[in-house]
């Protein structure tokens, strides 16, 4: 019954949009943006505390939970054993001393300025195909750590070139995309599997994770059509994972690659990738076998952070606020949003969806949102692809449709513009330029457009 | 008469100034409420830069001579220090001097929790820490230590008033009391010469960061951080002030200074474990929004928020001011050492935790009066 209401939900919203289409050509504001992108959880802020409010809609009880695991996402982790029990354990490896590290202020990371940036928000992955699906290196695991706490060597270091693409749109205005190459110097346990797949990953905003968990799994199924069966050139095919709570197959909502069902994973998958962290969901340190003083090293206890302070920390990412979008009435923004609808990209950038009724979590309850993602993978050409990569059932060129929400917030809350998986893209138009595969249609378009229209699409994304 | 003259030619210039404005003087009260705050945050950086002094003093004073009295005195004047610091955090939360993401130094400053096995010997672990591991660290200096944890909490965090404590009282494995660590690890025990020099060090970084701060409020400097902070529209400077009342009194005090210890009950989950010194904490922060709030520092006395308000407002206005007061007597009325109301087994309706518990609300429901207040001077705000 409630996936028959799922399906019907989203043919409603289809029918809506076609006949709002057919009209006049325009797609009715409300099924496009709205100022309350968070719906009761949105916040006004535009200032650079705008990622990392409370939902607005909290209990102050509810608000007690959310500062609780606020302290455990922003406050670093440090060396056990140490005083603050509650907080010891780091690596022995890591990426961060905290979840802020990489989303400082709850914003996005950048990749780093040179070799010798010590602000690294990015992460590579690693993979080695296997007869029965991607396996970890055998000498440095599903991860490189690129640090490593007193006495335990980094695994390595990220290097990262760019080569500068020039192009230009059919209208001559001249554009350059930069092409990263990346490799990893100074690796510690001699050299990686010789068909080793890397894959960088920048870590994103944690604004409204809460509502797009909230989202019936069944609309976005829904959305769904893998062998393209309505010839508009694009799939979407949801990555169906395993949900280590339950053991079951799940859809998979969070990670770049939508690898993660929900958003406790994603954080324990953090904890333990990231800042060396053991959760009751992924209870083993991360020390592959050739790497004896991390297997050494002492421990914060079993496991390091235990499942309250996750569930706490889970909830706090549930809550975050989305920011309002600013300038609704603004011709130009309005405009925008029209050329966005115009240019298809919401056939994968789905505007609108609403929560369910029922959600467990009380404040995500029953919202209507303007997330502008379907949750769903999608080819994006070998441009973007990273090498064969595979993880759940993504490709290499497949990647989930990112949230747009607060996508305009991103220069002021983080300090920079660089989009992508992995920051490549110097800002919004490039980030745009970079679209292939199932995108090509769209970027086209967006590339036919003349310099007012472009503008305005860029500026309505700004709005968000 | 000369000066009666003057006197009323300039008040003659102010009147049409005034008039100019055609604000009926809120203009002129919100430019004094600013002026004042800068003039506050001047006198609070100074006491604590004063204070902070004298215990590096007490640091060099014992590390000449080590000895039990020498080594209480030093901790005496930490937590002497650390009372004048409290308030200073008032300053925090919107990217001003303190926490700024270009070069605040908060981080350096008072980083918590601290990576205590970054920096010296712990339980379980005799050769950990930057002290005794001269292979890979064999100068320490002010450069090492600050290097070793800047960059947007990038790396360890090795300085600080916390760093400092560690040095001082070592880990506090004691149920009943504060650490005790042994006069010894400054004279005969492993790495001692090595540890004087960082707790030095650790001590006269301190003190270079808080004049930092002193120069960025110092008047007279049309480079600082003052001289900006006067010259932006006053509701941009009210809203950073504001936002610094409000999210001082539930984000970080009700929030994460106290409801984080109290919900997750670990002992040492408190801001200054080594020393328990962490009650003493919490009324300092709560105090420091008191002075924002009334505008008087003390040495400096001027219109504050509430005068703001009360142009408005004077039933709102008194509303707060006794809502802060109160939340000040609450944070009072803790009893000491906290973290004996974190212990597993203490119930929730022990008096201790009752009165932690009583402060947080007051807190938060201040926080809500804050905001709504804020509204009435047309400032708006939006905190945690």
């Amino acid at each position: 019954m409630r996936r028959v209401s799922g399906w019907l939900a989203a043919a409603t919203l289809l029918a809506a949009l076609i006949a709002a289409c057919s009209q006049d050509g325009r797609v009715d504001e409300p099924l496009l943006f709205a100022e309350r992108l968070g719906g009761e959880t949105t916040t006004f802020s535009k200032g650079t505390n705008a990622f990392e409010l409370s939902a607005r809609n909290l209990t102050n009880e509810e608000r007690r939970m959310f500062e609780v695991g606020d302290s455990f996402f922003n406050q670093n982790w440090v060396t056990a054993p140490a005083s603050t029990t509650a907080r010891d354990g780091l690596g022995p490896t890591f990426n961060a001393l905290a979840c802020a590290s990489c989303h400082s202020h709850d914003g996005r990371a950048k990749p780093p300025d040179n070799d010798d940036d010590p602000e690294r928000g990015l992460l590579l992955r690693l993979s080695v195909p296997g007869p029965n699906g991607p396996m970890d290196d055998p000498a440095y695991g599903g991860q490189l750590q690129d640090r490593g706490i007193i006495r335990v060597p980094p695994e390595g270091r990220i290097s990262i070139r760019y080569e500068e693409m020039p192009g230009e749109y059919p209208d001559g205005t001249p554009y350059s995309l930069r092409r990263p190459t990346y490799s990893i110097e100074d690796l510690a346990f001699g050299p990686l599997h010789p068909d080793v797949r890397v894959s960088p990953r920048i870590g994103p905003a944690t604004i409204g994770m809460g509502l797009l968990e909230a989202i019936p799994a069944e609309d976005i199924l829904a959305l769904a059509d893998p062998d393209d069966a309505d010839g508009d050139g694009i799939s979407g095919r949801p990555n169906m994972v395993t949900d280590l709570r339950t053991g079951e197959a799940a859809l998979g909502r969070f990670g770049w690659k939508a690898g993660q069902p929900t958003v406790e994973q994603q954080a324990a998958g953090a904890f333990m990738g990231d800042i060396g962290i053991t959760s009751s969901l992924f209870p083993e340190q991360n020390c592959p076998e050739p790497q004896q003083a991390c297997r050494d090293a002492l421990d914060g206890g079993t496991p390091e952070i235990d499942t309250q302070r996750l569930d706490l920390v889970t909830f706090y990412v549930q809550t975050l606020a989305v920011p309002a979008m600013r300038d609704t009435e603004d011709d130009q923004v309005r405009e925008g949003a029209q050329l966005f609808a115009q240019a298809n990209c919401i056939a994968c950038h789905t505007p609108r969806h609403t929560t369910d009724a029922s959600h467990p979590v009380r404040p995500l309850q029953g919202q209507t949102i303007y997330p502008y993602t379907d949750l769903l993978l999608h080819d994006m050409g070998e441009g973007l692809s990273d090498g064969g990569h595979q993880e759940g059932q993504a490709t290499g060129s497949e990647w989930r449709t990112p949230p747009l929400w607060g996508i305009g917030l991103v220069d002021t809350v983080s300090g920079h513009t660089m989009f992508l998986h992995d920051g490549r893209a110097r800002g919004l138009e490039e980030a745009i330029l970079w679209h292939g595969g199932e995108a090509q249609a769209s970027r086209d378009a967006f590339t036919l457009m003349p310099a007012d229209e472009r503008a305005a699409l860029l500026r309505f994304l700004e709005s968000l | 008469m000369r000066k009666l003259a003057t006197l009323s030619v300039l008040l003659v210039v102010v009147g049409s100034l005034l008039v100019a404005c055609g604000d009926d003087g809120d203009d002129n009260l919100k430019q004094d409420v600013v002026r004042n705050y800068a003039d506050g945050a001047h006198a609070m950086y100074s006491k604590s830069l004063a204070s902070a002094v004298a215990l590096d003093q007490a640091i060099d004073s014992f590390l000449a001579a080590p000895s039990a009295v020498r080594l209480d005195a030093a901790k005496r004047q930490w937590l002497l220090a650390r009372d004048d610091y409290g308030p200073t955090e008032i300053y925090r939360f919107y990217e001003g001097p303190i926490d700024n993401e270009a070069d605040g130094p908060e981080g350096l400053v008072n980083a918590w929790p601290l990576d205590e096995a970054y920096i010296d010997y712990v339980e379980g672990d005799a050769s950990a820490g930057i002290v005794n591991n001269p292979g890979d660290f064999p100068v320490i200096d002010a450069e090492l230590i600050v290097s070793l944890n800047e960059e947007g909490g990038e790396a360890n965090v090795s300085t600080g008033w916390h760093a400092i404590e560690f040095l001082l009282w070592g880990q506090d494995m004691n149920d009943d009391g504060p650490g005790l660590r042994p006069v010894e690890d400054y004279t005969t025990n492993a790495n001692a010469d090595r540890r004087s020099t960082y707790l030095a060090t650790a001590s006269d970084v301190l003190v270079r960061h808080l004049r930092d701060m002193v120069d960025a409020w110092a008047p007279g400097n049309s480079g600082n951080y003052r001289a900006e902070f006067l010259s932006v529209d006053p509701d941009e400077a009210l809203r950073r002030m504001i936002t610094g009342i409000g999210e001082m009194s539930r984000g970080e005090l009700a929030g994460e200074r106290m409801t984080v210890a109290y919900e997750a009950r670990s002992q040492e989950d408190e801001h200054s474990c080594f020393a328990d010194n962490t009650t003493a904490d919490i009324i300092a922060n709560a105090y420091g929004v008191w002075l924002v709030y009334t505008g008087d520092y003390g040495t400096v006395n001027g219109p504050g928020v509430r005068d703001l308000i009360a142009a408005e407002d004077e039933e709102l206005a008194q509303q707060l001011e006794d809502e802060i007061r109160n939340s000040v007597a609450l944070a009072r009325a803790i009893p000491a050492p906290f973290d004996q109301h974190l212990r597993e087994g203490v119930s929730d309706s022990d008096p201790g935790r009752q009165a932690v518990l009583n402060t947080i609300v007051a807190l938060e429901n201040q926080t809500d009066t804050i905001v709504s207040a804020a509204e009435t001077v047309g400032i708006t705000i939006d905190v945690s």
